[in-house]
């Protein structure tokens, strides 16, 4: 920490002497759009594209409507640029509105045809129960390179319900630390870790069968994996 | 861990227990207490050891950068949109 040693303090978190040098070379950026510099904006955002559009994804499910209100969020957030007082990181206030902008996607445009958000006040209450015992060796990495592979792990993500299937994608998709999810979100820390513990198990679950997504009944687990 | 018997042991965690804790311990959001307990159980009990192995793989997986692409052209498309601004 830089804080320790001897360095620049931050009122609001300790930073690693990274962190302090992004968010100095951000601060910069800021104002240098402010003053009318409008290319620096887009050096200000490009860091973040795959963050905001994983951000809209796990609100939207669809790669067009997730591209349009990501893109809607990045001109919204060069609009409001003049209110960033920096009191959050650039890259957790530009999710932030990312989120709500997908959110508001979600019931302006095609509320008849998503899931409620608000209606989904599942019973987190009580315990998982884990479908799946077998011995799941660790995965190669190589899988992934396969498409299959990916629309299985996408689809398995895209049947989580969105309180699941937001905060999984804050967390470990953008790993944005739990401080940074509760504030995108809106909840508690404590309902961070609830949501995110069932979203991975139930992921799990879902995936444990075979990476494939087939639920084979009585065939031994190894058989039914591809690795 | 406690005293007993003029020894330390850990004192054992059911698999219920575990299962609520799985993502915390992997998150290291655990106190060290719970770590050592959880890890007592885990040299026990396959199951709860399939269920760590699984949902730790899970994290893996969905936090590979590849599962989330990026469709062609967004960047050109933004920077386009910004270009238009007003």
């Amino acid at each position: 920490m830089l804080a320790a040693q001897g360095g620049v303090t931050d009122p609001l978190m300790k930073m690693t002497a990274t962190q302090w040098q992004l968010q100095t070379k951000e601060a910069n950026l800021v104002k240098r759009v402010c003053d009318g510099d409008r290319e620096a904006f887009y050096e200000l955002v490009c860091p973040y594209e795959r963050l905001i559009y994983a951000t809209a994804i796990s609100v939207v499910k669809n790669p067009a409507d997730a591209e349009e209100a990501a893109q809607e969020a990045v001109l919204k957030a060069f609009s409001n640029l003049p209110g960033f007082r920096g009191e959050s990181k650039f890259s957790t206030w530009l999710v932030q509105i990312t989120y709500n902008e997908a959110k508001m996607k979600v019931r302006k445009a095609h509320s008849h045809l998503y899931e409620s958000i608000d209606d989904q006040q599942e019973n987190q209450k009580g315990d998982f129960w884990p479908k799946d015992y077998a011995d799941w060796r660790p995965i190669p990495s190589e899988l992934l390179e396969q498409k299959e592979t990916r629309e299985a792990v996408h689809n398995a993500i895209n049947s989580l319900s969105t309180v699941y299937r937001e905060v999984l994608i804050l967390r470990d998709v953008q790993r944005l630390t739990i401080k940074e999810a509760t504030v995108i979100l809106g909840i508690s820390a404590a309902n961070v870790k609830t949501r995110l513990h069932r979203a991975r198990l139930l992921l799990r679950d879902k995936l444990a069968p075979g990476i494939d997504g087939c639920w084979i009944k009585g065939q031994p687990y190894r058989k039914v994996r591809p690795w | 861990m406690v005293k007993k018997e003029g020894r330390m042991v850990t004192i054992e965690i059911s698999c219920v227990e575990v299962w609520r804790e799985i993502s915390n311990y992997l998150d290291e959001e655990i106190s060290p207490e719970m770590r050592e307990r959880m890890e007592a159980h885990f040299k026990a009990c396959a199951h709860c050891t399939a269920v760590l192995d699984g949902t730790r793989n899970v994290v893996g997986l969905v936090g590979d950068g590849r599962v989330f692409q990026m469709p062609e052209g967004f960047s050109k498309r933004l920077r386009k949109k910004l270009q238009k601004l007003p």
